[in-house]
C-alpha cells in the first residue's frame, strides 16, 4: 500500500504525503482508540489485582470451601450455575459457553471482513448477521449471569453476626468481601457495555451493507474498522475470563 | 439514481479458500487452548504455577486474536510496535500493583 510509495530524495516518509503506518487514517485512529480503551480495561484489571491480592486467600481444601467475609472467594465456587439446570453444580460451564459464543462471533466477523475484501455483498450480509446474533446471545447470557449473581444461591450467608444476606449488591454480597461484587459489576458491566455498543455498530454496518453504501463507495473498509473493535471486545473477554473466573 | 449502473461495475471475487481455512484453524486453536484452560482449572491445585500457566495461555490466545484476527502481525512494523510497547508498560503496572497488594496482605504496609 502507501508504505511502498517512493519518497522524494532528501525527504523522510514522515514529512507528509505518504502514510508511514501503511493504513488509512480511519483504521489508524481505530487502533489508537483501542489502545486507549485497553488502558481503561487494564486500569480496572490492575485495580482488581491489587485489591484481590491485598485480601486473604482461601487456604483450605476446595471441597470444603464456604462463602465467608474473611477471605476472597474461589471463583469456580461462585459461578457454578447453568440455566435450566437448577441445583446442579457445574462450575464455570456457563462462562465457558459465553467464551465460546464470543470467540465464534469473532470468527464470523473476520469472515465478513474477508468477504468485504472480495466485494461480496451477500456474504458480508450473511456473516454480519451471524456476528450480531453471537453478540446478542452473549448479552443474553450475561443478563442471566447478572440476575443469578444478584439474586443469589439457595442459602444466603452471614455478612455480620446474626444476619443472613442473599445475592449481591454494591454494598454487600453473600460470596465474600464487598469489593468482590463491586469488581464483578464494574468489570463485566464495562465489558458488557462494550459488547452492546459493538452490536449496535455491527447492526449499522449490516444496514449500510444491505443499502449498498459500501458497493457505491467502492470498498468495505468500514467492516474492517468495526471488525477491529469487535475483536478487541473478544480480546478483553479473554483477559476477564482468565483474571476474574480462572485465577 | 445510478444505483443499478454502479452495481454492474462491481466484480465479486471468489472466496479465498486458503485464507478462510487459516481463519478456521486459528479459531480451532483458540477453542483448544480454552479447553486446556478448563482442564487445568479442575485438575491442578491453586498456586503460582497454575496462575502462571493461565497467564501464559491467555497471552497465547491474545496473540492469535490480535495477530491474526486483527491482522496486526501483517501491518507495518512502526504500527506493530506503537501498539505493543505501551502494553508492555501496562504489564509492568500489573506486576507492581499485585506485589503492592501482597505486601498489604502481609501487613508490611
Amino acid at each position: 500500500m502507501s508504505s511502498t510509495t517512493t519518497v522524494a530524495p532528501g525527504r523522510s516518509e514522515w514529512d507528509g504525503g505518504v502514510s508511514p503506518m501503511g493504513v488509512s487514517y480511519g483504521k489508524l485512529m481505530m487502533w489508537f482508540f483501542l489502545l486507549s480503551d485497553a488502558f481503561t480495561f487494564s486500569a480496572l484489571l490492575v485495580t482488581y489485582g491489587l485489591v484481590r491480592s491485598s485480601h486473604k486467600a482461601y487456604e483450605g481444601a476446595v471441597d470444603a470451601f464456604q462463602f465467608s467475609q474473611a477471605y476472597w472467594p474461589i471463583p469456580e465456587k461462585v459461578f457454578e450455575a447453568v440455566p435450566f439446570l437448577h441445583g446442579i453444580s457445574a462450575p464455570l460451564v456457563f462462562v465457558g459457553i459465553m467464551t465460546f459464543i464470543l470467540i465464534m462471533s469473532s470468527v464470523t466477523m473476520v469472515l465478513a471482513v474477508e468477504a468485504g475484501h472480495r466485494m461480496d455483498r451477500k456474504a458480508v450480509e450473511k456473516w454480519m448477521l451471524w456476528t450480531i446474533l453471537g453478540g446478542l446471545a452473549f448479552l443474553g447470557c450475561q443478563a442471566w449471569e447478572w440476575a443469578h449473581f444478584i439474586h443469589g444461591a439457595e442459602a444466603g450467608d452471614a455478612v455480620a453476626e446474626g444476619t443472613t444476606f442473599f445475592g449481591a449488591n454494591l454494598a454487600h454480597n453473600q460470596y465474600g468481601p464487598p469489593d468482590f461484587a463491586a469488581f464483578f459489576f464494574f468489570i463485566t458491566g464495562f465489558h458488557g457495555f462494550h459488547v452492546f455498543s459493538g452490536v449496535c455498530l455491527n447492526f449499522l454496518i449490516y444496514y449500510n451493507t444491505v443499502m449498498g453504501t459500501y458497493d457505491q463507495r467502492g470498498h468495505y473498509e468500514m467492516v474492517e474498522k468495526v471488525g477491529l473493535y469487535w475483536h478487541f471486545v473478544d480480546l478483553v473477554w479473554v483477559f476477564v475470563f482468565t483474571f476474574f473466573y480462572l485465577v | 439514481m445510478t444505483h443499478g449502473e454502479d452495481e454492474a461495475h462491481i466484480t465479486v471475487l471468489p472466496p479465498d479458500k486458503e485464507k478462510i481455512k487459516k481463519l478456521w484453524t486459528v479459531a480451532g486453536i483458540l477453542g483448544i487452548v480454552t479447553a486446556i484452560e478448563f482442564l487445568i482449572a479442575f485438575t491442578m491445585h491453586a498456586g503460582p504455577l497454575k496462575t502462571a500457566i493461565f497467564i501464559g495461555l491467555t497471552i497465547v490466545k491474545a496473540g492469535y486474536i490480535v495477530g491474526e484476527f486483527m491482522h496486526l502481525r501483517y501491518e507495518v512494523k512502526v504500527l506493530f510496535w506503537s501498539i505493543l510497547i505501551p502494553m508492555i508498560f501496562v504489564v509492568w503496572m500489573l506486576v507492581a500493583f499485585v506485589y503492592e497488594g501482597i505486601t498489604i496482605a502481609d501487613g508490611r504496609l
